[in-house]
């Protein structure tokens, strides 16, 4: 633990992350480094297979087998502290996912739960990771009904206070427990619920969802793609996360309901302060959406700038082939040729050898670092590293 | 220009049973009413959100689906669709007319004729991962239209497969492999090959770029042009990525809820889109140049069931223009000038 410095949330530092398969050792990542800055989105782009997916699994530490990180550090800031992601244990992520970093995946029916409804799942995160907040509210309900409310009531009000200041102390306390499983006193628990459900519909309406009182009570199922979606997200946004990942939350959507969606990442972005990670493999997207982008190719990053300096100058050759390969009317379709090269078998040396058109001797031999070719503009290439 | 295809108030509606006698309960309008010509020898791109009927159209043009009503005339003259038309109108059941729809109508063509079609029309689907048997060798699947179609079979169906094989891009090496040997690009060119060995003159193609990486995307589109070039091929190209049919269509039609809502020449309709659906569409494609970031309102709403569309133009519920009018009755597609049609009562009347 040392104290953070700088305005970033997470760094990453030379992750290396491999799956062991039957046809051999993928290598997914191979030396991956990128950094997060406090308010920023930044935009990840690669092709299918390039390993940006596996960076924000990495991030929240998902990684399932057969994939394992074999190498690395990811840095993670918060409170002025500086900790390890890779080196928290099971009990300490969980606390860490959802409530200082969330993620939005890239398919919302997979992502939600088809058995409860959108209000119950939206709920649990609160149960989760906003509770205490909850029983403070309800308490502060109860002190009210008790100055007004007379006799009967008023002696269930003052029961239930005494359950809930318990259950702020001390959540599994004997007294809290048995009351919880007790019949009728049980019932203490509603006005607990009832301030969830009444959260959750703000939190619906805040994401523009039309008629939130009907949508909480609905099953995934009922829901369009733009609308489950946005459950997800409202899902990822209940702790007020410090960092949000999302990985292509819009790639099934249509484009209409992709701007609506893109429009509402940047309303929430401003409105929170949040910081987005933003994976996807649509340039337009990063070109609306993003402050900076990373460019990552086969396991690598190749290219970390400015979104303005990016689609200006880019450096790298694979980002140029990227930029070029976008339709644009009356020009010939130009493409990258050659095909992305199998992660069990690189080819040594730079990784975008085999395609690039200005390899050298030097690109067979040697794995370009991460440079600064220029302010705030890293490039990972052999043409740039010699001081070009 | 010479009209290849000409569609005349197409519509297809899917059933839907429930009950406990599995009767129909109601009928999803997949293509309601769709009026079009395509030119001989031009790409004809069709653009709109998903379930606006787009695919259900392609697969009822070229016969993979039955219409519920309407007509597809394929290579008929003008004159006898024009005297079709009139006859409908004057004299709905002479036996004229029966005459000639029989003869060159063929929504509803059946068996040996039908079959003999095939070998005009072809499509090249969204997913060649499911739209090549795992089980085929690359060199029956490239076969198989000769065969069924009873063209050619053995050495000499071999040899027109290499043929088609080169043409597309692979080679002799690639007949003895199965598709799972193939990246996603090189398996949706055995596709095309599939498609075009039986010498077709239209082909359909269903999303062909979606399911493949940006680099490769250019790859295809510059196949399906050279191809086209090469072999005077008409295509109808049906996508939801609006750029891509901006380079590669030279008209192109909007969607909208099974009906066509505008069409024109590309660079016309790109430029000045009419439609208040087609403008937010357009609107909403992100642009990947950061300098012209904008600040847009995107189209509010979501699109209704077509179980259930909404009387009036399909669009006013999340239009900015409604009038009265829009709610009661159909805007029918009129021209605007310059074969840009529009089915718009604001924009009807402004003109």
């Amino acid at each position: 633990m040392e104290k953070a410095v700088s305005d970033e949330i997470i760094r990453v530092e030379d992750l290396y992350l491999n799956f062991y398969t039957y046809e051999g050792v993928v290598k997914a990542l191979d030396g991956v480094s990128l950094d997060i800055k406090r308010g920023e989105i930044l935009g990840v782009v690669g092709e299918t297979g390039c390993g940006k997916s596996v960076t924000s699994l990495s991030i929240l530490k998902i990684v399932v087998p057969p994939g394992k990180i074999e190498g690395g550090r990811i840095k993670f800031n918060v409170k002025g502290k500086t900790y390890n992601i890779l080196e928290f244990n099971e009990p300490t992520m969980s606390r860490v996912r959802g409530r200082y970093i969330s993620m939005v995946f890239q398919e919302p029916r997979a992502a939600l739960n088809p058995v409860y409804s959108v209000g119950d799942q939206i709920g649990e995160v609160f149960y989760l990771h906003r509770k205490e907040e909850i029983i403070k509210a309800v308490i502060e309900q109860l002190k009210r009904e008790i100055e007004t409310a007379k006799g009967f009531r008023k002696r269930v009000s003052r029961l239930y206070l005494s359950l809930y200041e318990g259950m702020l102390k001390n959540p599994k306390s004997l007294r809290v427990r048995l009351a919880s499983k007790v019949p009728i006193v049980r019932r203490f628990r509603n006005l607990m619920k009832k301030e969830v459900r009444k959260r959750t519909v703000e939190l619906l309406r805040t994401l523009r969802i039309p008629d939130p009182e009907r949508v909480v009570d609905m099953y995934p199922h009922e829901l369009s793609g733009g609308m489950a979606q946005r459950c997800v997200i409202a899902m990822a946004l209940v702790a007020n996360p410090i960092l949000l990942i999302a990985d292509e939350p819009t790639t099934n959507l249509d484009v209409t309901v992709q701007a609506q969606i893109l429009v509402l990442i940047r309303e929430l972005q401003k409105k929170f302060g949040s910081t987005i990670l933003y994976i996807t493999h649509d340039l337009g997207v990063v070109a609306e959406l993003c402050d900076r982008v990373a460019v990552m190719y086969a396991g690598n990053v190749v290219e970390i700038a400015d979104v303005m300096t990016l689609f200006k100058e880019p450096l790298h050759p694979y980002t140029q082939g990227l930029l070029e390969s976008i339709p644009r009317p009356g020009k010939p379709f130009t493409s990258i040729p050659g095909v992305v090269p199998s992660l069990i078998n690189p080819p040594p040396g730079c990784r975008f050898n085999e395609r690039c058109k200005y390899a050298m001797d030097i690109c067979w031999k040697q794995k370009p670092p991460l440079v600064e070719a220029d302010k705030e503009h890293y490039v990972a290439c052999h043409l740039y590293s010699g001081g070009k | 220009m010479e009209n290849l295809i000409t569609i005349e108030n197409l519509k297809k509606y899917f059933p839907i049973y429930g009950g406990v006698l599995k009767r129909k309960v109601a009928e999803v309008k997949a293509v309601d009413g769709v009026n079009l010509n395509i030119y001989k020898g031009e790409c004809f791109g069709v653009v709109g959100e998903s379930g606006c009927g787009k695919t259900t159209l392609g697969k009822t043009i070229i016969r993979l689906l039955t219409p519920n009503s309407g007509h597809i005339f394929y290579q008929t003259p003008r004159e006898i669709v024009e005297a079709i038309k009139y006859l409908e109108k004057n004299d709905p059941k002479s036996k004229a007319l029966k005459y000639l729809l029989r003869e060159y109508d063929i929504a509803y063509l059946r068996g040996r004729r039908l079959k003999k079609l095939r070998r005009f029309m072809q499509i090249v689907f969204q997913d060649p991962t499911t739209s090549l048997d795992p089980r085929m060798l690359v060199k029956d699947i490239v076969a198989e239209p000769l065969v069924a179609q009873g063209i050619a079979k053995g050495k000499e169906a071999e040899d027109r497969v290499v043929k088609v094989l080169e043409m597309v891009g692979l080679s002799r090496t690639h007949l003895y492999r199965y598709p799972h040997e193939f990246s996603g690009g090189q398996r949706q060119r055995i596709a095309v090959a599939r498609a075009i060995i039986t010498n077709p003159e239209f082909i359909v193609l269903d999303e062909p770029t979606s399911s493949v990486d940006v680099s490769v995307r250019a790859q295809l589109l510059n196949l399906f042009q050279d191809l086209q070039k090469e072999l005077g091929l008409t295509y109808m190209f049906i996508s939801h990525d609006l750029s891509v049919v901006e380079c590669i269509s030279h008209r192109v039609a909007v969607m909208y809820l099974g009906k066509i809502v505008e069409f024109a020449e590309t660079g016309e309709l790109y430029k000045s889109p009419l439609h208040p659906y087609a403008k937010a569409l357009f609107a909403s494609i992100p642009i990947p140049d950061p300098t012209r970031r904008r600040e847009r309102a995107p189209l509010s709403g979501e699109v209704p069931s077509p179980v259930n569309p909404p009387s009036g133009c399909r669009f006013h519920p999340r239009c900015e223009l409604a009038m009265d009018i829009c709610k009661r009755q159909e805007p029918p597609l009129v021209d605007v000038g310059g074969g840009h049609f529009v089915a718009c009562y604001a924009i009807a009347k402004k003109e």
